[in-house]
Order: structure tokens, then C-alpha cells, then sequence
């Protein structure tokens, strides 16, 4: 086992570091760069700003400066933000986006597995047709809408109230993070939903659980002891990458709720060209998303005994 | 069932218990139907299905409107009609006809003072607003009568009578004179109540006192826009105040005063093309890609899926913009290939990801065991086996994958990569009918409903495909 | 349980439906015991160090808690502000500063706290994209091209509170410019105490405005109290501003205004019907931008040729633009470079020069199209390339002159839909045929708009190239006396029609929300908008 997580460790930090330079590439072929703005500089003013950001150097030449500065740690000084580095930056959104998506990868998870066992067991019944009907709903309705839709209505919930009780925006307390963590894990819960059904229905029938039943145990005691752990391992594969899906892509809730998360820095950074800021996210985002997947599969030897590692 | 059993009437009697051997044979097992393979099988049962009949149905539909509805409903879907702006789904309207507008210079009294000699306070709201003339969409003139101390004159407008001085509703403009005490609205005058108030000012503050009067706009087209859309001909004898019928818009138009109806249509072929055929190319890819990784495991495996974290951790935004450009994609052209090979590209590891690990799971069952003793090779394996019995998450990805599609399409025609203006397409109509969610909310309602129905679709043909291919619900006759 | 549940469900339902009332949220934005006011920022700001900001964000903080030599009353006039008194002819001018004025920590603020704030701003390792403000200044462009030291600088320091500026060449709105941004004061020991970190944080700044920040949590939220150190500050009623909220969707902003969280919000085209369904008391004010769409000029380009230009003037109602597309209050029909607030020699310069009108007249326009087609020995005019950002509400405008173009023209018009830094990008290297682009007035002389299209100038895109044009904006620049410039911008406004260089389409208008209970708020065309130094929350 630890052997194994080593080799998985060595070979995420060379994935990692294909991410780096594959961004970086990308990066600079593209046209524009973080110095160009609506109000056009003289070409002095230009060359003062391009000298003090290092971009008058040759594009290897960048390329070796960030590497090496990445390797100590240093992600650089972001562009946009001109007096903040990107680590501040990682490390004082990262958390936030981490919370929201934790929070909101619990709701799914929760209601993924409970809506789809039930889909499964009731299937073709009442509660199959409305929770079918609701994801369908779900995954069709694009995530904004379900962001300013939430956000409205908490306004009306507090106008009912007359005083604002929940908050409609913002960050800090818990109240702050229970509705834009709904609408963030919504697409996920849909997800997971459906998933969770599928693989229920197939083993709703399998020989085991025929057995079980023949034996006499009940129907709870057979689904967390039977159902549960088998049918949850489609769902804990895509578990992984949707959680750092979910941490780093909450970019359309974290702008409706005014919430201070990493999502919007990565995507405004792509737009700004912010060049540090776009290679430190991504690089990090990188890392963060191999580690997850490594902790899945870790995750998932124990889960299934059948699917034992190398 | 043809098997039926004759017993000798003689051993049904209990008093003789002299067994002598029947005469019929007792069948050996018959072939009571054709021998099915699971492909045929399948079929046989998907055609038996009631929801992938449905949905069956609802794909033809879909096609049906998509190419033959254009033929049929023969309206340009770019053209703008700006009298007819963001209009609910309605019964065909008649304007009445103007010949031109004509700029109002306004009244501007000449024996009346501009600026008050002295500030008084709490001036009253001015007396006598009326309307100058008949008030059409083109165009409400109201005046009043000037108001001694006067400095200038706020006009304000809403769509409901004002409860208060906070409520006046839009500040169209503040005449800065006390002498102009007349005011043109045209803007996006509609064909409904309007409640105009004015507002005294002393010249900088404006009074608490207003007055409101009500006012019904005719819908009315002027010649020029006429002519453009056709209603009429250079030689058309029409006469000022004369009735036109304007054109019909069944679901209502767009902030442009674009047919909705026309623009589904031809949203249709962009959303549909990349909704299902993106999908399917990337659902199909990742099934091999995954199916291959679980089934060999060990080294292949390893790098495999390393090359496919690689994929996931990649900028999106960042790829498509290089995409774009790497295409060649011309200034105001549709790129929908390059999109498709892009979405197809950046698409594939998530199925991946997933058949990979039902294939691990499956590959430790007996029966691939067995079939293996029995000689069969590997791709007969995975071919036969291993991927019927992934079925079900195969087909949960496609569900999803589908709509993912669908906005990811929208998300790429709203940065520049995709459809051009003015094509459109159903997400990036659902994204301009956010919006106006709550104001007008067809343009929201109409793409978001297409976007549902072949979403349904699909998910009903999943079902019906997993009821009919998926080998362990199919024991349960 | 199903039946039941049914009706659980329409319950809810109608009680959302009723809930469509207009019950008030009880609003804590403003609070008049306290006299503390909460307020939404559009983003973060990317700078709050005074000589390298450029956004609205930043002058919007930066006005608050910094000033200026000179400052704007209420109705937008030039007044004292650390400076007492000052006096300008056509070689220099002096500044008189006033004792009193102190920093926020109680060090007064003397004449060396500007010199050093222009002397660091010009160096060229500052690399300040508005260096360039300071060039009428005596050595200032050679200080900034990195040819003379930042000593050289034609600024002298004669006594703590007197400043001597000396000009290098001729200009007559040296002090429209010295309130910018820009001209802030920077002490010198404490800028150095930074040690390069100046501006980055809360702490890293020193305050000589009616306010000083106290906490800056970057995206998420500004504080912002009372100075007590500030010279004036017996006039100042507001004892906190806290920016609680940052974030840039307009209808979160919204939501948050109607929930009683902020002062003030901006509303566009689709939240103000909301906010009208809300009975909110909205108001609107003419923020000074003006929109156009640019035409290229380079070698090769159809867009070169004067009687396209002119068709294209023929058949484009800014009014209907303005009614039709924008269908907001307060935006103004686009008929001139320069807008209506800009004041000429008395009065206001478009009552002085009035801007001249094209008569839309499709059929004139068609003949001009035909002279076109034969000047340029074509069949058809080839397509045209619009470049447009992808904003709603670009893609809207762009959109609408497309279907204008070809239903009244027939040409073709290709939008090329780019995100920012790629549209910027084309924009620089000349790859379109018409853009959509605005100007938003620096400062309040006309020259902050007269200099846009001198062929030297880098922000006028389409390279127009015409040597009476740059002759007349040199006048604008360098003449002292009023009619002389005045009348020179009047004959460039003329020849901006006769040639068609742009073609203006509107003057932006935005309508907000303020909270009814704050008063003394003003919205400025130049400065920090909107200003709450002087604004008091009333019973």
C-alpha cells in the first residue's frame, strides 16, 4: 500500500509539472498580454511596465524563472492584483472555495445517495417519477439560473419576514454558506443521483441480495450492509474529481453570492491574461485534483475488496 | 408450452398400481422460439418499451422541427423588428399606420422665466398635464402648465399608478428650464398603460409634490419600418391612422424583436448537432479509453489514467481561446467543427474515469474467468462482456453529457468560439433569457423548455436502454 | 403521505406567490445614531497605491481617503483642497498649501509629500500607466523614458507649504489636471518604511483625506473611518463607510439593496424593471462617457473610404439606438466626440459649437454606398469585420448595427466576438474593420477628449492620420486662452462629421438606487463617484 501511494505521489508531481508547461504554452499563444488595457500606454509607459514584470525577457528565459520559482515555492506577484502575491492569494481564497465546495459535495453526496436509493427501490413508483422528474430539471436548467433564483429567493423569504434573517450574499457565518452550497452541489447531486440508481437497480437484483432477503433481514439492515457499499462505487469515482471540480468552478455562485472564494480569481485571470496568477492556479488546481483522484482510488481498494491495488 | 403431457387415463386410477410406459414421449426440451443473441434480444425488448417509444417520439419531433419547421414557418430569424421588442407569445397585433416621426422641438414658453428670481419651497406639482396628442409607440408628448418659482421639471414614468413620492418609477429626463413645460417619451414606449408624473424643481432640488396622468399608447409603425418589414409596398394606398396588421410572433420575440419561434428553429441545428453528436463521439472514446485501462491495468494503466488527470487539470477557458485560434476560426464565422473536436478533446476523461473503474470491478467476476478458460481472447472479452456490463454508467454519462454539451456550446459562442451573432443557438439563448428572467420570461422559458424535452429524451432512452441491454435487470423477466 | 404531501406543496408554493407583496426588509445600510453607511464594491481593487491606479474602484477609495491639491464642490467646480491658493500663467504656476492639513498620523502635509508623489510616479521603475499626465511638466517625459534623473523634475519645493511648478512646453488646464488621481500626495519616509510595499495593504498607506482605511479583507470587504487628523473634519458628518461586499453581478447588488445590506447600486437595462416591480425610488444622472464605433484606417481597408462612412452616417438613429436598444434612462443620442457636460468658453461648448446632425435618409445613404462601390471598383462591398467584446451587452449593440447594416444597406457585417485581452490585442494591431469603443473623461477640461484621435495618440485604434486634425488639438493643448481653444475644438468637432472619423452613438446615462435616508451624496463625471465625503444619514 505505501509503496503504491508512493509511485501514485512521483507520478502526480510529474503530471503536475506536464500541467505547468502545458499552460504556459498555452498561455503565451495566445494573443494579448496582462499589460494591455482599454486606456493604451505609450510605447515608454509600456517598455517601464514590461521591463519591471520581467516580460521583456525571451519566452524560455520566463519559462526558466517560473519553474524555478515554482520549485521554491514562489508563485510571483499577480498581475491585476499588482501589490498581491499569488500565494496570498491561493492561501486566502483557497479555503474559502474549499469549504463552499466541501459543503456543497456533503449535500450532494447525501441527497445523490439517498434520492437515488430511493428512485431505485420505488422504481416506477410515485417518488421514482417526481425525484426523475427533478433531476431532469436539474441538469437542464443551466447553474445561474439556480444561483439567482436561490439568491431571490432568500430575499423574499426575508421580506415574509420582515428583517433579514438569511443572509442573500456574502461570507462569514454558516447562514452564509447553506444556500450558495445548495445550488453549488445541484448539478453534482443530479449526478450523483442518477448514478446511484443505476448501479442499485442492478444489484436490487443480484443473487446476494436475493439471499439476503431469504434470510430474513431487514430491508435497512440490507441496504447500508449489501446495497450501499456496492452501488456507491460509481459514485466515489466521480467523487474525486467533482470535489475539486466543485472547489475551483464555483465561479458563477461565488460572483452571484459575492462569496471572496478562488473560483472567480481563476476564471478572471484566464480573461485579464494575468499570467501569474493563471500559471499559480492552475498549477495548484493541478495538484489539488491529482491528489483527490490518488485519495479516490486509495479510497477505493478499501471500499470494494474485489478491486485490490497492483 | 406445445408440450402437453397426456397421462394415461389408466394411471390416474389408484387401484391399479400397474406403471406400464407411456406411449407419448415426454418432449425433450424444444426449441420453443429462434435462438436470440443479446444484441437481438435487446432490440426485441427496447421495441416492447414504452419509455423508449416515448422517447423515440420525442426525437422525431425534434427532427421534424428542426428541418422541416423552417420550410414551414418561413421567418428570417435575424430580422429585428424593433417595434415588437421582447414580446410575450401573443395573438397577431394591428398597428396603426404614421408616416413619419417628426422630432418635437417641444413648448417652450417665451413669456415665462427660465430661472426663478427667487427659491421658494415646496413648490406644488404643475397643473393641467395632459397630452399634446394622440400618444402612440412612437411617441407621448405631454405638457402642463408652468408653475411660478419653477427652475425645471422632472418627468417621471411606471407602469402602475405611483403610491407615493417613492414610487414614481423611471426618471425619464429633468427639463432644466422653467419655461420647457413639455416632454416626448419615446422611450421603448409599448402598447400598454403608462403613468407619467412630473416633479417641480427650484433648478437643482426637486420638490416633494407630483402629479400623475395616465396614458394608453396605440401601438402604432411608421412608414420607413414598414416598408422594411414588408407589410406594405412602395405603392401601398394607405393613409395615416389606417389599420396594418403587424407580423405574427406565436412565441413571442426576443430583446431584439427577433422571432422566437424562427430562432429555435434555427438554434435547433447548432444545439442538437453539437448536443448529441459531441456527446456520443466523447462518451465513445472515453469507453474504450476506460475499458482498455481497467481491463489491462497495471503500467498501461497507470499512464493512461496520469494522461487523463493530465487532461481534467488543464484551463478550459484558456484551451478553447488557443482552440480557437489554432482553428483558424475567421472573424463572425460559426466555427461548429472546431468546436466539436475541442468539446470532444477536453471531454472524454470523466467517462473515462468511470467505465474504467466499473470495468475493474467487473473483470474480477467469474464468468470472465470462465470465458477465458474457454479460450476467448481479449477483445472478444471486452467486447461480448465487459462493456454490455457497463451499460448502465455508460449510459448515465451520455444522460449527462448531453445538456453539459448544450452549455458548454453556449458558454463558447458567448466567448467567441462557436456560433457567431446572429446565429443562435438554445443555450446561448438561455443565457440571454436569464436576463430578463423575471420580466419577460418566454425568452428564458422557450429554450430552457427545448433544452428539457431533448434532455428527456434522452434520459428515457437510457432507461429504456438499460431495461432492454443491461444484463442483470434482464433476469428479471 | 401523498395527498398530503400535495398540499404541503401547493401551500408553499402560494405562499410564495402571495409572498410577491412589497413587504420592506428593514434595511441596516444606513444607520443614523452611528452615521455609518454599507456599501458594494463592483471588484476588488487592483491598486491603492495613488500614482499607479487606474480603475474606477480604486479612484472611488482613493478619493475618500486621500486628497489632492485641488478638489470638486458639489456641482463639480474646482476648489481648494490641501491648496490654499494658486496662480498659472502660460511658463508655470505656484500652489499654496494650507497649514492645517495633516496626515492620519498627525504629520502635517507639506509641499516635499507631492514633490515626492510626482517624482516616484514619473520614475520609469514605478512604471505608472498615467506618468503621462505630468508631461507639460519641465523634464517630466524625459524623467519617465528613463533620460534624466527624477531630481530633474521642473517642480521645486520652496517652503513646506509653498510647491513651484515650471512647464516644459505651454498648457492652460494645468489645474483641471492636478486634481486627478495621479497628483495625490505620498510622504517620503513612510513610503520608503514600506519598503516596496506600499499600497498592498491597509497598514501599508497613509491617509490625508476625510477617511482612512481601517481593514482590508482583499474580495471580500473595505472599512473605511472617519480622519480624525483631517483639516476640514468638523464638516464631515459620516463617521464610517464599510465596503461589506464585493462582487460584480448587478442583480446580486440588487438583491442585496432590496435586502436592506446597501446604500446604493447601479441598475441596468434588466434589473431596473425588477427594481421598478420592487417600488424602489430610482434615479439617474449622465455619467460623461461617450460611445462610437471606430473605423480602421489602415492601407487596405474598405473602411477608408469617405462615402461608405457617410452611408453608414445616413442610416444609423442614434435616437433609436438609444430608445430602442439601450432602453435604459438617461442615455443621451451620441452626436459629437465631446459630450454635453463639457463646459467651452461660458458656457457649455455644445451650446457654443453645435454638433452637426446626419439626416437619416436611407435613399441619400444609398447613393453615397454607390459612389463607394465605384470608387473601390467592386461589385458588392465585401464583408465588414465588427469587433466586439463579449458583454451582453456589446453582443446586443453589435447585433442591432448588424441588422441595421444589412437591412438598410445590404452589408454584410461579420461580429467578431473576442474576450477582453484578445479584443484588446486586435485592437492594437488594427484587425478589424469597425470597433465598438468609449471614452470616460479623465479630467474636466475638453482636451481630455480633444487628443483622441491626434495621429500620435496609441488609444485612437483606427490610426487616423490627418495633419489639420493634430494641428488643431496642439492648439487645444498648448493655447492659453480659452477662445482661442474653444474655437479650435469646434472646428475639430466639424471635421469629425465632415469625415466621418467615428460614429458616435451615445452618451452614457445610468440610472441607481440610493438609500432615501442618505442625503448629500454626489455623482461626479470626474473624481470619486459616487462621492459620500459630505453625505449625512438623516432620521
Amino acid at each position: 500500500m505505501l509503496a503504491y501511494t508512493i509511485k501514485r505521489l512521483l507520478a502526480g508531481v510529474i503530471t503536475v509539472w506536464f500541467i505547468a508547461t502545458a499552460t504556459f504554452i498555452a498561455m503565451h499563444s495566445v494573443p494579448g498580454d496582462p499589460l494591455m488595457n482599454d486606456k493604451a500606454v505609450t510605447e515608454e509607459i509600456r517598455k517601464n511596465l514590461e521591463v519591471k514584470y520581467g516580460l521583456d525577457k525571451s519566452k524560455p528565459e520566463q519559462y526558466f524563472i517560473f519553474m524555478k520559482n515554482m520549485l521554491a515555492g514562489d508563485f510571483g506577484i499577480s498581475f491585476t492584483q499588482q501589490n498581491r502575491k499569488v500565494n496570498d492569494i491561493i492561501r486566502d481564497h483557497f479555503p474559502v472555495s474549499a469549504t463552499l465546495g466541501l459543503l456543497a459535495v456533503f449535500f450532494a453526496a447525501i441527497g445523490g445517495i439517498v434520492w437515488g436509493a430511493l428512485t431505485a427501490l420505488y422504481r416506477n413508483r410515485l417518488p421514482d417519477i417526481i425525484i426523475m422528474f427533478l433531476v431532469i430539471l436539474g441538469i437542464s436548467v443551466p447553474s445561474f439560473v439556480f444561483a439567482a433564483l436561490g439568491q431571490l429567493s432568500l430575499v423574499k423569504i426575508n421580506q415574509l419576514l420582515g428583517a433579514s434573517v438569511i443572509p442573500v450574499a456574502g461570507w462569514g457565518t454558516f447562514a452564509h454558506m447553506l444556500v450558495p452550497s445548495l445550488v453549488l452541489g445541484l448539478g453534482t447531486m443530479a449526478l450523483l443521483t442518477r448514478l446511484m440508481r443505476s448501479s442499485m437497480l442492478e444489484i436490487v437484483n443480484e443473487d446476494y441480495i436475493k439471499t439476503a432477503k431469504a434470510k430474513g433481514l431487514s430491508p435497512l439492515r440490507i441496504f447500508f450492509k449489501h446495497q450501499l457499499r456496492n452501488a456507491i462505487l460509481p459514485v466515489l469515482t466521480v467523487l474525486g474529481p467533482q470535489i475539486a471540480a466543485i472547489t475551483t468552478g464555483g465561479f458563477v455562485v461565488e460572483l452571484v453570492f459575492a462569496i471572496p472564494g478562488l473560483g472567480r480569481y481563476f476564471v478572471q485571470a484566464v480573461q485579464q491574461l494575468d499570467y501569474t496568477v493563471i500559471m499559480g492556479t492552475t498549477v495548484f488546481y493541478g495538484a489539488f485534483l491529482v491528489f483527490m483522484v490518488i485519495l479516490v482510488d486509495i479510497i477505493y481498494g478499501f471500499v470494494d475488496p474485489r478491486v485490490r491495488l497492483q | 408450452m406445445s408440450d402437453s403431457i397426456l397421462l394415461n387415463s389408466k394411471s390416474t386410477n389408484t387401484e391399479s398400481l400397474d406403471f406400464t410406459p407411456s406411449e407419448i414421449a415426454l418432449g425433450v426440451e424444444q426449441i420453443t422460439r429462434p435462438s436470440l443473441s443479446y444484441w437481438e434480444d435487446a432490440w426485441i425488448r427496447l421495441k416492447k418499451n414504452t419509455r423508449a417509444l416515448i422517447s423515440l417520439y420525442i426525437v422525431i419531433g425534434l427532427t421534424l422541427f428542426t428541418l422541416i419547421g423552417p420550410l414551414l414557418w418561413q421567418v428570417d430569424p435575424a430580422l429585428q423588428d424593433l417595434n415588437q421588442l421582447s414580446q410575450a407569445p401573443s395573438f397577431p397585433k394591428t398597428a396603426i399606420f404614421i408616416e413619419e416621426h417628426i422630432r418635437w422641438e417641444g413648448i417652450i414658453l417665451e413669456d415665462f422665466p427660465a430661472e426663478p428670481d427667487e427659491f421658494l419651497a415646496n413648490l406644488p406639482a404643475p397643473a393641467n398635464l395632459r397630452t399634446a396628442e394622440t400618444p402612440t409607440t412612437q411617441a407621448v408628448r405631454i405638457r402642463w402648465d408652468p408653475v411660478v418659482g419653477a427652475g425645471g421639471y422632472a418627468v417621471y414614468r411606471n407602469q402602475h399608478l405611483p403610491e407615493g413620492i417613492n414610487d414614481l418609477g423611471l426618471p425619464l429626463g429633468t427639463k432644466l428650464g422653467g419655461n420647457e413645460v413639455s416632454y416626448e417619451d419615446r422611450l421603448n414606449v409599448e402598447g400598454r398603460d403608462y403613468f407619467y408624473s412630473i416633479v417641480t424643481t427650484d433648478g437643482y432640488d426637486e420638490s416633494d409634490n407630483y402629479v400623475t396622468l395616465k396614458v394608453s399608447p396605440e401601438l402604432s409603425i411608421t412608414r420607413a419600418d414598414a416598408l422594411v418589414r414588408g407589410l406594405i409596398t412602395e405603392d401601398s394606398v394607405i393613409a395615416n391612422g389606417d389599420e396594418i396588421n403587424l407580423a405574427f410572433h406565436p412565441f413571442g420575440t426576443d430583446y431584439l424583436g427577433r422571432d422566437m419561434l424562427a430562432r429555435l428553429m434555427e438554434g435547433a441545428r447548432v444545439s442538437l448537432f453539437i448536443g448529441i453528436v459531441a456527446p456520443f463521439l466523447y462518451v465513445m472514446f472515453g469507453i474504450f479509453y476506460g475499458g482498455f485501462a481497467g481491463y489491462f491495468g497495471g503500467k498501461l494503466d497507470a499512464m493512461l489514467m496520469r494522461f487523463a488527470d493530465f487532461v481534467v487539470a488543464l484551463p478550459f477557458l484558456l484551451f478553447m481561446i488557443l482552440f480557437k485560434i489554432a482553428f483558424g476560426i475567421g472573424p463572425g464565422e460559426s466555427g461548429v467543427l472546431p468546436m466539436l473536436i475541442a468539446l470532444v478533446l477536453l471531454g472524454w476523461p470523466a467517462t473515462a474515469r468511470l467505465v474504467r473503474g466499473q470495468v475493474l470491478q467487473i473483470r474480477t467476476q467469474g464468468y470472465i474467468e470462465a470465458a477465458r478458460l474457454l479460450g476467448a481472447k481479449d477483445h472478444y472479452l471486452i467486447i461480448r462482456h465487459i462493456i454490455p456490463n457497463t451499460m448502465g454508467v455508460i449510459l448515465v454519462t451520455l444522460t449527462f453529457a448531453v445538456p453539459a454539451a448544450i452549455f458548454t456550446e453556449a458558454f463558447l459562442s458567448f466567448i467567441g468560439m462557436g456560433v457567431a451573432p446572429p446565429t443562435p443557438s438554445w443555450g446561448s439563448m438561455c443565457n440571454e433569457g436569464v436576463k430578463t428572467m423575471l420580466s419577460h420570461p418566454h425568452e428564458l422559458i422557450f429554450p430552457a423548455l427545448f433544452i428539457s424535452i431533448t434532455v428527456l429524451a434522452f434520459n428515457l432512452l437510457g432507461d429504456g436502454l438499460t431495461e432492454a441491454l443491461d444484463s442483470r435487470m434482464r433476469s428479471r423477466e | 403521505m401523498r395527498p398530503k404531501f400535495f398540499l404541503f406543496l401547493t401551500a408553499l408554493l402560494a405562499g410564495f406567490v402571495t409572498s410577491l407583496s412589497f413587504a420592506k426588509v428593514e434595511s441596516t445600510s444606513a444607520n443614523f445614531e452611528t452615521q455609518t453607511i454599507t456599501l458594494a464594491l463592483t471588484q476588488e481593487p487592483p491598486q491603492l497605491n495613488s500614482m499607479k491606479a487606474t480603475d474606477q474602484v480604486s479612484s472611488l477609495i482613493l478619493g475618500h481617503v486621500m486628497e489632492g491639491l485641488l478638489s470638486y464642490d458639489r456641482r463639480g467646480r474646482l476648489i481648494p483642497g490641501v491648496a490654499e491658493k494658486w496662480e498659472f500663467d502660460a511658463s508655470g504656476g505656484t500652489f499654496w498649501l494650507r497649514k492645517d492639513a495633516k496626515w492620519s498620523d498627525g504629520k502635517p502635509v507639506t509641499a516635499d509629500d507631492f514633490l515626492f508623489a510626482w517624482q516616484t510616479a514619473l520614475k520609469p521603475e514605478t512604471a505608472s500607466e498615467y506618468s503621462f499626465i505630468f508631461y507639460s511638466i519641465e523634464n517630466a517625459e524625459a524623467i519617465n523614458q528613463g533620460d534624466k534623473p527624477a531630481e530633474a523634475l521642473g517642480v521645486t519645493v520652496i517652503d513646506d507649504y509653498t510647491l513651484k511648478v515650471k512647464f516644459g512646453s505651454p498648457i492652460g488646464y494645468f489645474d483641471k489636471l492636478a486634481a486627478y488621481t495621479t497628483f495625490f500626495p505620498v510622504r517620503r519616509d513612510f513610503f520608503e518604511s514600506r519598503a516596496g510595499r506600499y499600497g498592498a495593504d491597509a497598514k501599508d498607506l497613509l491617509y490625508n483625506g476625510p477617511f482612512r482605511l481601517t481593514a482590508w479583507t482583499h474580495s471580500a470587504s473595505l472599512k473605511m473611518v472617519k480622519n480624525e487628523h483631517y483639516w476640514d473634519k468638523d464638516n464631515i458628518t459620516l463617521n464610517a463607510i464599510n465596503a461589506d461586499y464585493i462582487t460584480e453581478d448587478s442583480r446580486s447588488r440588487l438583491n442585496l439593496y432590496i435586502d436592506g445590506k446597501i446604500v446604493h447600486t447601479r441598475l441596468d437595462g434588466e434589473t431596473y424593471k425588477d427594481a421598478l416591480t420592487q417600488r424602489q425610488r430610482i434615479r439617474s444622472f449622465t455619467t460623461g462617457s461617450v460611445f462610437y464605433l471606430e473605423y480602421n484606417f489602415r492601407d487596405g481597408r474598405v473602411t477608408r473610404n469617405l462615402n461608405l462612412r457617410k452611408a453608414i452616417q445616413h442610416v444609423f438613429e442614434p435616437e433609436e439606438f438609444v430608445n430602442k436598444v439601450l432602453a435604459t434612462p438617461g442615455n443621451l443620442p451620441g452626436r459629437s466626440l465631446f459630450p454635453v457636460w463639457l463646459g467651452g468658453v461660458e458656457d457649455k461648448f455644445r451650446r457654443e459649437y453645435k454638433a452637426k446632425e446626419a439626416k437619416i435618409d436611407v435613399s441619400l445613404a444609398r447613393e453615397y454606398l454607390q459612389k463607394a462601390i465605384q470608387e473601390l471598383g467592386v461589385k458588392k462591398i465585401p464583408p465588414l469585420v465588427l469587433l466586439a467584446g463579449n458583454s451582453p451587452t456589446s453582443a446586443k449593440q453589435a447585433e442591432y448595427m448588424q441588422g441595421v447594416l444589412k437591412e438598410k444597406l445590404n452589408i454584410d457585417v461579420k461580429i467578431d466576438v473576442q474576450t477582453f485581452k484578445q479584443r484588446l490585442a486586435k485592437m492594437t494591431s488594427g484587425d478589424f474593420d469597425i470597433v465598438a469603443a468609449g471614452w470616460g473623461p479623465d479630467f474636466d477640461d475638453i482636451m481630455t477628449f480633444g487628443d483622441l484621435f491626434a495621429s500620435w495618440n496609441l488609444n485612437n485604434r483606427g490610426r487616423y492620420n490627418n495633419p489639420e486634425y493634430d494641428r488643431l488639438v496642439r492648439i487645444g493643448m498648448t493655447s492659453t486662452d480659452p477662445q482661442t481653444r474653444m474655437d479650435a475644438m469646434g472646428k475639430l468637432q466639424d471635421i469629425l462629421y465632415e469625415e466621418a472619423v467615428i460614429l458616435p452613438q451615445y452618451e452614457q446615462g445610468v440610472i441607481y438606487l440610493m438609500h432615501p435616508k442618505l442625503k448629500g451624496v454626489v455623482r461626479r463625471v470626474v473624481g470619486a463617484d459616487p462621492d459620500f465625503r459630505r453625505a449625512r444619514v438623516v432620521k
